[in-house]
């Protein structure tokens, strides 16, 4: 089983990923579904009235299809195919800085550790870790760094909040 | 020049340490190749031909002398005591051992080095003008704005998983000598009419198998904007970028699609969310990065020394050298002094652990403590006054670093090729010693002039064959080494890419080759006209008849 990382701890995942789905009896019954955006623009209506609904975007989709829709869904799922596509980092950054979104954000496909610090920075909040890979001891990657220059979804740059301690350069010339 | 902070040295000391549980983690099978590669890439190693190869950062070209010395230390210990200066300004060990590269990366660490983003499909090391600070023609120091986008990029979140590499250069003088035409983005510090500080910004440029010479995407960005204009560009790029070939997955094939009128608005678009927001500089971080980069302690002179004078008057020797590789400082009575890494039987840009440590000792006698490395693969003493030139080059000579070559034909832009990098078609060091050994007369070297070689292993460009006056690239046929010849290409403010001049030739052949088209310039040439000019005032076709007429 994939194991899901939410608010770096493991934890239960009441949702089941709906991969392929061209209509909604496509869907599992009586469980909270994650359905691909093809199927959430088609069928929304419908979506809700099941309850607790989530949508995931494929790295071609755009994040700004969801913008009207960010209150209704409980889950939104971001695929990496591979991880070394990082289109999806963008599009987070987009849900959360630009549409606001605020519900949970959650990374999907090929997920491990060494990708965890970067994504939380983008602003996601959920990790689903594949099957065979160590989801426990991916939870030390959050601490891999403890800051960062950039302006991202969790922080302000640093030179913004260096302003406080500012202390001038260090000026060195070794033969003065 | 820029010193670490506690914060500085703690985000390279956790990469250090994060890249060493990656590494023991692809030892002992926890880690695939697969999931390996882009982290190591990402931290300066690949695999190579022999062994693996580790490219260090040296940040817009600048060291200072522990620096350096660290550098000599770590290709003594870890490798086969030399190093190769790269076109990118920085240094590469053909050498080391995987297991090495995290104590490599910590020993780099103790003197506020990394190799963060020298490789990988993310923001490279920012390149700049090996005279920043020190020259003549500099409207806007760019060191300083150089360090802002060094930590923009570093460790960046979101662009650590691009289409593919992502080069920026930032120049900040009248004179380009940073191929800024010829980068992702291309930078250039400029002054509006108000007085204030800004960036003409340039995108879509790139070597590689698609030459294109850069488009102007802003002309005028205040400094303030920088960051979140760069955001922007990045975001289009890493959202619309090609990944289905990579071959065109360069930004420059983006706003080729797009056309750069396109893309400039596509950027403009997405800066328009951006702007005035959090990433926003304020002065403040400008003024703090300002006093990293002070003027040094220069003595005051009124003008030329006039014992340096005499001497170049005295000593024909020296002062082939200074005509070569002094140029003129912004600061009367001192001089930039380039340090030649071309000469015969040593391929261009590498330089010894013996060497490095020397050349660090000269930099703390003779210039502040610093050195800078060229995109032209040589190291420049960037303060040294003129009074002290001669001990310098009487320094030099011993040491095999006085060529008096800058600029002319055998100060030739070469990548490591076909002997140590497995990308490479062919190789390139060879043909670069073949040459150099065909042109060993000075007296013609200085006839010929000012001449931009540049000879790459393979389409990758690393060597920069399309903006060498010749250019010389690498090629595979049906299994063996071929090389192809353009002319015409230049850096600088008139940036162009070489023509080719027909069917590619053996290996044998490339001395004469050059031969016959520095002949042809001879003849051609009107006073004072560079070959570059010559080329552009006759055309590619008299030297095409002249060279083909005779290797048939």
């Amino acid at each position: 089983m994939p194991q899901l990382i939410r608010n770096h701890a493991l934890a239960d995942d009441r949702f089941t990923l709906v991969r392929d789905a061209e209509t909604l009896a496509d869907l599992p019954d009586g469980v909270p579904v994650i359905v691909p955006l093809s199927l959430w623009l088609e069928r929304r209506g419908a979506l809700i009235a099941r309850g607790d609904i989530g949508v995931w975007l494929a790295p071609a989709d755009h994040p700004g299809a969801l913008a009207d829709d960010l209150e209704r869904l409980q889950v939104i799922a971001i695929d990496f195919p591979q991880f070394t596509d990082g289109r999806g980092y963008s599009h987070a950054r987009l849900l959360r800085d630009r549409y606001h979104y605020a519900g949970e954000l959650r990374a999907i496909g090929d997920i491990a550790r060494d990708q965890l610090y970067y994504l939380l920075q983008c602003g996601f909040d959920a990790f689903l870790i594949p099957d065979g890979r160590d989801a426990r001891g991916a939870l030390d990657a959050f601490a891999d760094f403890s800051d960062g220059y950039q302006s991202t979804t969790a922080r302000t740059p640093w030179f913004r909040r260096r302003q406080a301690v500012a202390t001038p350069g260090d000026v060195w010339f070794p033969c003065s | 020049m820029y010193r670490y902070d506690p914060f500085d040295q703690r985000l390279v000391d956790e990469r250090v340490a994060q890249f060493r549980d990656q590494t023991r983690r692809f030892l002992i099978g926890e880690l695939s190749e697969d999931e390996f590669r882009p982290l190591r890439l990402q931290n300066g190693l690949y695999i190579q031909r022999h062994a693996p190869m580790f490219r260090i950062s040296i940040p817009y070209g600048m060291l200072s002398s522990k620096q350096l010395r660290m550098l000599a230390r770590i290709a003594r210990v870890y490798d086969r005591g030399y190093g190769h200066f790269s076109t990118r300004q920085n240094l590469q060990l053909n050498w080391p051992r995987l297991e090495d590269v995290p104590d490599m990366l910590a020993d780099l660490a103790s003197v506020e080095m990394h190799a963060i983003q020298t490789s990988g499909n993310d923001v490279r090391n920012i390149t700049s003008d090996h005279f920043a600070g020190v020259a003549q023609d500099e409207i806007v120091d760019p060191r300083p704005y150089c360090e802002l986008i060094r930590q923009w990029a570093a460790l960046h979140p979101e662009f650590s998983y691009l289409p593919r590499k992502f080069k920026i250069a930032i120049t900040g003088a009248t004179n380009d000598r940073t191929a800024v035409w010829l980068h992702d983005v291309g930078l250039v510090l400029v002054r509006n009419d108000a007085g204030e500080i800004g960036f003409r910004v340039l995108a879509g440029g790139g070597m590689g198998r698609t030459p294109i010479i850069g488009h102007v995407i802003r002309e005028f960005l205040p400094r303030a904007e920088i960051l979140n204009y760069l955001d922007a560009i990045l975001r289009t790029y890493n959202r619309f970028g090609r990944r289905d070939n990579k071959w065109k997955a360069r930004i420059k094939i983006l706003v080729k699609e797009r056309t750069p009128q396109q893309f400039a608005r596509d950027v403009d678009d997405e800066w328009s969310h951006l702007q005035g927001g959090v990433a926003t500089v304020p002065d403040a971080e400008f003024a703090r990065l300002d006093t990293y980069f002070t003027v040094p302690p220069y003595q005051a002179f009124a003008g030329d020394d006039s014992g340096h004078k005499a001497a170049v008057a005295d000593n024909r020797a020296f002062g082939n050298w200074v005509k070569r590789n002094v140029h003129a400082h912004k600061v009367p009575g001192y001089a930039i002094v380039t340090l030649s890494l071309k000469r015969p039987g040593v391929p261009p840009g590498d330089v010894t652990s013996d060497q490095m440590d020397a050349i660090a000792d000269l930099a703390d006698r003779y210039s502040f403590g610093e050195v800078s490395a060229s995109h032209e693969q040589n190291l420049i003493l960037r303060d040294v006054r003129q009074a002290d030139l001669f001990d310098v080059w009487t320094q030099l000579k011993p040491l095999g670093l006085a060529t008096p070559n800058i600029g002319l034909l055998t100060d030739i832009v070469c990548c490591p090729g076909g002997d140590f990098c497995s990308l490479a078609n062919a190789k390139s060091i060879p043909i670069a010693e073949a040459i150099t050994r065909r042109f060993d007369d000075l007296d013609y070297l200085h006839d010929i002039g000012e001449i931009d070689l540049n000879m790459s292993g393979c389409m990758n460009a690393c060597g920069q064959h399309h903006i060498g006056h010749i250019g010389v690239l690498g090629v595979d046929k049906s299994g063996s080494e071929w090389y192809q010849v353009s002319i015409g290409g230049a850096q600088g403010n008139d940036a162009s890419l070489g023509k080719v001049i027909g069917p590619s030739f053996a290996a044998i052949d490339m001395p004469d080759v050059i031969a016959r088209l520095i002949e042809t310039y001879i003849e051609q040439r009107h006073a004072d006209e560079r070959f570059i000019d010559t080329v552009r005032r006759i055309g590619i076709e008299p030297f095409k008849e002249r060279v083909y007429a005779t290797t048939d």
